[in-house]
């Protein structure tokens, strides 16, 4: 049985001018002890699925569907039943470790507080503890730093600090949201290095949430690939890869320059990740396809295994975007500024994105 | 002269009051920016990288006249930028456009677009008429991919990228020789990134600009440049020519650096080995003796504690007193170091 | 790219012949001011106000200054509200009608509120921004003067004034002006400030625009949600200020009014049976500042979508 099994959950936000449409129907499987990457840009609702999943959501925010953690729904379980789980099952950190460290409390008083709360610990007890970990996330000088305030600390220790945090209930489950997203590489590879080993040692999954498709490289097994509130493919992270089957992550793959390669031109994906209070119909990511065809503005493809332990969610077949695994079109640099609250414009938005390429053609009158 | 710019021991120094002092006792002085020197020719692009706190943004903003610098900033009329009174950089300001992070931010949201790419126009050519600015206006807005019946649009109607490119649209509109792109792809999302970039390599190319792109991100730094040039606590480290600095670094900060950049590429990235760096980023305040990177350093000895290493080496230049390679060795006792 | 390359010409031409009109801020802050309930309710009410303190005279049946000979002496009996006599809102002690004088206090009062609040905007919002941009030693003298002239007890200052320079009208304005912008100059100071660090204020400057041109067009309109909510908050406190000197006997002169000094009036008479002298300015007194409450609460909101 898998560790977290999420089905079909689906969040919706209330805001002044719409609904938003954060999450659709995602439907995935966490096992204990893998790691999990879930790539997607900003608005691809990557975040909003793991705050539904800890019960975290905004107040304008409504989960619906089931997720299932070790057997029991704790979708809009009551607070009482998710405050044990969150602490003690499954365990969050964030991009700023700011945002789950109190600035008003020493390090040691933040963490034993945990552990007196859960656990049941004296004090003493839970000092001891704390320290041990701050150890285990390589903090030197843990006895000593442990009285410290979370401010003392540098940026990276900090999200030590946090890790550390998390960790003090030995989750089966880590959230990791954008975790080294403001730290700087060398930082980034210490922490992501951290982080594997400690997941090795404690023996817990771990659902990494990022933007960065080289933190997913180096540390996950299988990875899923949001869009537009969707999951649109999934698969062993060295298929994804090796043979990006979906049009989009080839694009992604396409589109970020290498240090280890010399790349002549980037080939950008045109267009503008879609606006999720009126997303395009039919497929989200239709309007910035190359393999775009006619069903897809009609038909949004539902995620179809196709592969063993891979699926896909795109109406072009496997064999053409396998083909042309680099683009041979020439760079679509130009994405037209189309801003989303247009006046109802009776034109396809693809037709409009590429008329910004025809406009540049009109430069010449102006000079 | 054929350079552009030509700048020499430039420095910034920002007093800092220490916490809790009295407010007539004297501040100490922070060198954010610690005696860079580099050139630049007209065309080049010139990348700057280095983590936070390296001073990198604080060059930037020192070379536009943000912040006060010292040292000499030779442009390519003989005039050393840094003398200048403010009414004589005037005339230069339209020469140097900057390009800001975030995208959003670096617009003001209560003017529209329009209003805010003819700011510098209407600044530097006062005499321009209503209707022939907003003709500049509109050609700049198709020339960075927006279509020119937005300009009385807001800017928070705009998505991340294409606010970037009005800000690129802003600065370019006075014409200038020289950008200077501070982390200008770092807010944007992936698929957003490679449009900017292929955008400003696109207009350098047809504008004959020389661009100074600073950035965090080796590798887009690496796509951009020409020239790349390695910042750490202020001083140069290393600087050479894009291939040769990604090719064959010779700096163990770089080395350091670049074994730490994500590649999408799962084999690669699963058996890769990375140089660990001891420690924390030491204080500016009071930064080590001698060559600032030793604490952290693989290969620190006495000498490196004693003297200042220069930066040496003409076109690949490097600040090491024992720059190379660094070996297996080398690296697995550093890593025993660390997780000591 | 499939779509053939003349209608995507043509297509792009339509583009650039209508220029789209842009959705600025305070069009959104406008739409969502007249979506909140409350603060449509606070604003019908203030108009409701304002237009009786323009046309309610020529209802008046009495002047402000007219003794009614009948009823004086037995006011408690003869002075209450009632239409036949033309005393809507009866008469006061000395037998005037409280109608004309109630519509007269509302037009000193909200004069007093507006010009107190008008002034603290324009100086305070011009003085604030001119420290905080400027910053530095300049900043720093001009915040301890304003600290300075807060530490003084204004309402002594003002009774002062008023004590030693005679009781008048414009004496009370230049009063309650001299202290109302110092608050609004510190708020406007510490926007400015953090707006100062944004970075399209660097671009402006390093763009070479000068130091009032960046006052002008990018603080001070970037201030103004700020500005106007405090100027909303801001009139029923000079209308209580005013309300305050008034009451003890310090504020206007009479034959003219204030709420102030006609609740004072009605507060002294109370026990003699004549309650209404006192009910109706506090009646509009009330709403008014109720009114503004809910204006300031929505503009509040509808300026900073965020904040709720």
């Amino acid at each position: 049985m898998a560790l977290l099994e999420l089905r079909d959950l689906s969040v919706r936000f209330q805001t002044n001018d719409a609904e938003v449409r954060a999450v659709n129907d995602v439907n995935l499987t966490v096992e204990a002890g893998e790691t999990l990457g879930i790539v997607g840009e900003s608005g691809s609702g990557k975040s909003q699925l793991s705050f539904a999943i800890m019960g975290l959501l905004a107040r304008n925010g409504r989960a619906s569907g089931r997720v299932i953690f070790d057997g029991q729904n704790i979708l809009n379980a009551p607070p009482k039943v998710l405050n044990r789980i969150r602490a003690e099952q499954i365990a969050m950190i964030f991009q700023d470790p700011m945002t789950s460290l109190n600035p008003y409390m020493r390090v040691s008083d933040q963490m034993a507080e945990v552990l007196t709360l859960h656990k049941g610990l004296s004090k003493r007890d839970a000092v001891a503890q704390a320290v041990q970990m701050l150890d285990a996330v390589k903090i030197p000088d843990a006895k000593g730093r442990v009285r410290l305030y979370p401010h003392e600390f540098s940026g990276g220790m900090r999200q030590r600090v946090m890790i550390a945090m998390a960790l003090l209930c030995r989750p089966k489950l880590l959230i990791a949201d954008e975790p080294t997203t403001a730290l700087d590489v060398t930082v980034q590879a210490q922490i992501m290095q951290l982080l594997s080993d400690l997941q090795r040692d404690f023996g817990m999954a771990m659902m990494l949430i990022t933007h960065d498709l080289g933190v997913v490289a180096g540390s996950c097994e299988r990875v899923a690939v949001m869009y537009g509130g969707r999951i649109r493919e999934t698969g062993p992270v060295g298929a994804i890869f090796a043979e990006p089957t979906l049009p989009y992550t080839q694009g992604l793959l396409d589109a970020i320059p290498r240090v280890d390669q010399d790349d002549e031109e980037l080939r950008a994906i045109p267009g503008q990740p879609p606006n999720m209070s009126r997303p395009p119909s039919g497929c989200a990511f239709q309007p910035r396809c190359p393999y775009r065809r006619d069903v897809c503005a009609t038909i949004d493809p539902p995620l179809e295994a196709f592969a063993p332990g891979r699926a896909r969610a795109c109406h072009a077949p496997v064999p053409e975007v396998l083909g042309r695994m680099t683009r041979a079109a020439p760079e679509p640099d130009q994405p037209a500024a189309h801003p989303n609250e247009a006046v109802p414009q009776p034109i396809p938005r693809g037709a409009v994105a590429g008329a910004g390429a025809a406009g540049t053609t009109s430069t010449t009158e102006g000079q | 002269m054929s350079d552009l710019l030509n700048v020499r021991d430039l420095r910034v120094t920002f007093p800092i009051r220490r916490e809790g002092a009295l407010p007539w006792s004297k501040p100490q002085p922070l060198q954010a920016v610690a005696g860079v020197d580099f050139t630049l020719r007209p065309g080049e692009t010139l990348g700057v990288v280095g983590e936070s706190g390296c001073g990198k943004s604080t060059l930037a903003r020192a070379l536009i006249g943000l912040v006060p610098a010292t040292g000499l900033a030779r442009w390519n009329d003989g005039q050393d930028l840094l003398a200048m009174t403010p009414r004589q950089m005037m005339a230069y300001r339209s020469d140097i456009q900057m390009v800001f992070q975030d995208p959003l931010a670096s617009l003001n949201p209560r003017m529209t677009v329009g209003q805010i790419i003819a700011e510098p126009l209407t600044t530097h050519r006062p005499k321009l008429g209503r209707a022939e600015v907003k003709d500049r206006v509109r050609a700049m807005m198709e020339k960075v991919g927006l279509l020119s019946n937005q300009i009385n649009r807001y800017p928070h109607e705009f998505s991340g990228g294409q606010c970037q490119r009005i800000g690129i649209a802003r600065a370019l509109i006075v014409e200038p020789r020289l950008i200077i792109c501070d982390e200008p792809v770092s807010a944007l999302d992936v698929s957003i990134q490679a449009q900017v970039i292929n955008l400003l390599i696109r207009l350098q190319k047809d504008l004959g600009l020389s661009l100074i792109f600073i950035a965090h991100d080796l590798s887009v730094v690496k796509h951009i440049s020409d020239r790349v040039m390695v910042l750490y606590l202020g001083r140069v480290m290393e600087t050479a020519s894009s291939d040769d600095l990604y090719g064959n670094p010779q700096h163990p900060y770089t080395q350091a650096l670049l074994s730490a950049v994500p590649v999408p590429d799962p084999t690669i990235e699963t058996s890769k080995t990375i140089v660990p760096l001891a420690g924390d980023l030491p204080s500016p305040m009071n930064p080590p003796s001698g060559c600032v990177f030793r604490t952290r350093c693989p290969r620190a000895q006495a000498r490196c504690a004693a003297e200042v290493p220069e930066l040496l080496g003409g076109d690949h230049g490097i600040a090491c007193h024992f720059p190379g390679h660094l070996t297996e060795t080398e690296i697995a006792h550093a890593r025993r170091t660390e997780a000591a | 790219m499939v779509i053939d390359q003349s209608k995507m010409q043509s297509l792009s031409d339509r583009l650039v012949q209508d220029e789209v009109k842009g959705r600025s801020p305070w069009a959104d802050a406008r739409r969502r001011f007249w979506k909140n309930k409350a603060a449509m309710t606070g604003l019908t009410i203030l108009v409701l106000v304002v237009i009786f303190a323009i046309i309610g005279g020529r209802f008046a049946q009495w002047s402000n200054e007219e003794l009614d000979f009948s009823v004086m002496g037995q006011v408690a009996q003869m002075g209450q509200p009632s239409l036949e006599n033309g005393h809507y809102f009866g008469t006061d002690n000395l037998g005037r009608d409280l109608y004309a004088r109630v519509v007269q206090g509302t037009q000193v009062s909200l004069m007093v509120g507006v010009v107190g609040a008008a002034i603290a905007v324009v100086v305070g919002t011009l003085y604030g921004a001119t420290a905080g941009y400027v910053g530095g030693r300049t900043d720093q003298l001009m915040m301890r003067t304003v600290d300075i002239l807060m530490s003084i007890p204004y309402m002594f200052v003002l009774i002062l004034l008023l004590v030693m320079f005679g009781r008048s009208m414009s004496m009370l304005f230049l009063g309650i002006g001299l202290i109302s912008w110092l608050d609004m100059s510190r708020i406007v100071r510490g926007q400015t400030l953090s707006l100062k660090n944004r970075e399209f204020i660097e671009a402006a400057r390093a763009t070479g625009v000068p130091a009032w041109r960046i006052i002008i067009r990018h603080i001070v309109p970037n201030l103004l949600g700020v500005v106007a909510v405090y100027a909303t908050l801001l009139v029923p406190l000079m209308i209580l200020t005013e309300s305050f000197i008034s009451f003890l006997g310090l504020g206007v002169q009479e034959p003219l009014t204030s709420w102030g000094a006609l609740i004072s009036e009605g507060a002294g008479t109370m026990n003699y049976g004549t309650l209404w002298q006192l009910l109706f300015p506090l009646f509009f007194f009330v709403i008014t500042l109720f009114g503004f409450f809910f204006v300031g609460d929505g503009l509040r909101d509808a300026l900073d979508p965020k904040e709720r």
